[in-house]
């Protein structure tokens, strides 16, 4: 098995410019992770992938994180080759509005490309550089975010307005 | 892009007499295994384009998770991929426990053992009934896969109450004990079910139509599957040999003997003979289980399940499920609810390849590679 600070010391070896730190996990799960900066992640992404000793060539999970001011990537990379994993690796958005943006690593990662989607979708995280970011899950027209904390769900969530509306309305208010 | 089903005329056509056609596949359609919806491109009957459509079955499952207890989350796995509850139930519990650094006792670890396995068994026999009738073979072979799997269903149901719905696992081990009785009908069953896969091998495997179907279709190479992110068989089937249960090593796996089957070629017939071969090595590992199994606890009596909370941090948890890599990544923030609960699911991330499976061959084909891939909407869509 391959631990954080092996692979943070090799990421520092190779790319001495690129920001990447670790995050303790208190969790007995000890899966600690590599917080990487959002302008360096593509780079560090290459990297873990390319590199003989990391050969970290699958992503395997990609998940998005609501942190109050800021939106987080979570990515599990493992390697197939070496079998060896999980490293957790993780980017930050700026804030969860106008800048809620990370670069895409399905360039790097083919994998990423439907969770990424998914991230956009239910958190609003803006993926640059994604070959096709739409939503995946909810529908086109929909506006909100509904696996941000702030969201709230509508009282009646199936509720479409039809053109009877007024007469609907009419009616109860006649049977009150 | 935006498709509008069938906008080409024939004025279109081009010079070899075909012409450019949009087709929209599904939701509704017996081949696509529940709601799925894929836009689909054509020259004549070949595939340029393929658009798969989410979300006819989504209905926010991770955020209904962030609503509940621990616990509570725990049958809603069982509806994730409906096929096989069982497996899904041991993700979630594997990652609460990873999470929480709860130790399983080994009788418990045997009885998941045992209940994973059979559900891999009736989720490839499934399969074998699927497939066939996305050739066209429509009932037959599906009639007797199923009439297997329901006996494997009667057992679940014998242990848990419930046929499919079974929210079996608990945190540290399991919800009850194996009735008495339930061992020597499980082994008898098991011991019958060699014979019905060489039944279904002497019709199938080997039959002309079935070789031309499969064969060459919906080639995949491993380097192009791994980085595609695809698990389970059908990674398995592109020659990776990647089997969480020998690479993690979980539970008890380590101690029992088995192997890993894998393809050569990568096509659709691999991807089917993966299933076979994964069954038959199924059924050895639950032999030894059978004879294994101790007596003692079921359920580790330190592990809380009722008003459990489990300590600040995260996990991220796998098992190898029947239908590949089934994993869970929770965040917990030292309370009741999950702060965050999500699912990595082998159904949707299996689909990512599609588009690259199914371009340059022909429409008739598009139904037997996604049937090859075996995918569960309650999963994919969550």
């Amino acid at each position: 098995m391959i631990s954080p600070e092996t692979v943070l010391a090799r990421i520092q070896a190779a790319l001495p410019q690129a920001r990447v730190e670790l995050l303790n996990n208190p969790s007995p799960s000890g899966q600690h992770s590599l917080v990487v900066h959002r302008e360096d992640a593509l780079q560090v992404a290459e990297f873990l992938k390319t590199d003989p000793e990391l050969l970290l060539d699958y992503a395997s999970n990609v998940s998005g994180v609501d942190c109050a001011d800021h939106l987080e990537a979570v990515y599990h990379l493992f390697s197939i080759a070496k079998k060896h994993g999980p490293i957790t690796l993780r980017m930050r958005t700026g804030d969860r509005d106008k800048d809620s943006v990370v670069p895409s690593l399905t360039r790097v990662w083919k994998s990423a490309d439907f969770q990424e989607r998914e991230a956009f979708d239910l958190f609003g995280i803006r993926f640059e550089g994604h070959p096709d970011l739409r939503r995946l899950l909810m529908w086109e027209e929909f506006a909100d975010h509904p696996l941000r904390k702030d969201y709230v769900a509508p009282d009646d969530y199936e509720y479409e307005p039809t053109p009877h509306g007024d007469l609907v309305q009419k009616s109860a208010a006649t049977h009150a | 892009m935006s498709f509008q089903p069938h906008t080409s005329s024939l004025s279109q056509a081009n010079g070899a007499g075909t012409s450019t056609l949009d087709v929209s596949l599904g939701p509704q359609h017996p081949s696509t295994h529940g709601v799925f919806r894929m836009n689909v491109r054509m020259e004549g009957e070949t595939i340029t384009k393929l658009q798969p459509v989410f979300g006819y079955l989504h209905r926010n499952h991770e955020k209904l998770a962030e609503k509940m207890s621990w616990l509570a989350c725990m049958p809603y796995t069982d509806r994730l991929d409906y096929i096989c509850p069982i497996t899904n139930n041991w993700a979630y519990a594997r990652a609460v426990e990873t999470l929480a650094g709860i130790e399983v006792p080994e009788r418990a670890e045997y009885i998941r053992v045992i209940v994973g396995e059979l559900t891999r068994l009736q989720n490839h026999t499934a399969f074998l009934g699927f497939i066939l009738g996305d050739m066209g073979a429509w009932g037959s072979a599906l009639m007797y896969a199923f009439r297997e799997r329901e006996k494997i269903l009667d057992l679940f149901e014998w242990l848990t109450g419930a046929r499919m719905m079974v929210n079996y696992m608990r945190f540290g081990g399991v919800r009850c004990d194996l009735p008495a009785g339930w061992l020597e009908k499980a082994r008898a069953y098991v011991e019958t079910y060699p014979a019905f896969l060489d039944e279904m091998e002497a019709l199938l495997t080997g039959n002309e139509i079935l070789l031309a179907r499969l064969q060459g279709v919906g080639v995949l190479s491993a380097e192009r599957a791994i980085n595609g992110g695809l698990s389970g068989p059908v990674l398995r089937a592109s020659g990776v040999d990647y089997d969480i249960r020998k690479v993690d090593g979980y539970g008890v796996y380590p101690r029992l003997k088995f192997r890993v089957p894998r393809g050569t070629v990568g096509d659709c017939f691999d991807r089917f003979m993966m299933r076979i071969l994964e069954a038959r090595e199924s059924i050895e590992i639950l032999r030894q289980a059978f004879a294994q199994i101790p007596e003692g606890p079921i359920v580790n009596p330190a592990a809380k399940q009722r008003g459990f909370k489990p300590p600040v941090g995260e996990a991220y948890g796998r098992i190898e499920g029947p239908k590949g890599e089934l994993g869970f990544h929770l965040i917990s923030d030292g309370g009741e609810k999950p702060a965050r609960y999500h699912i990595r699911p082998p159904s949707l991330i299996n689909l990512t390849l599609l588009e690259e499976m199914c371009v340059g061959t022909k429409i008739a084909d598009v139904m037997v590679i996604l049937g090859s891939i075996d995918i569960v909407l309650g999963e994919v869509d969550r």
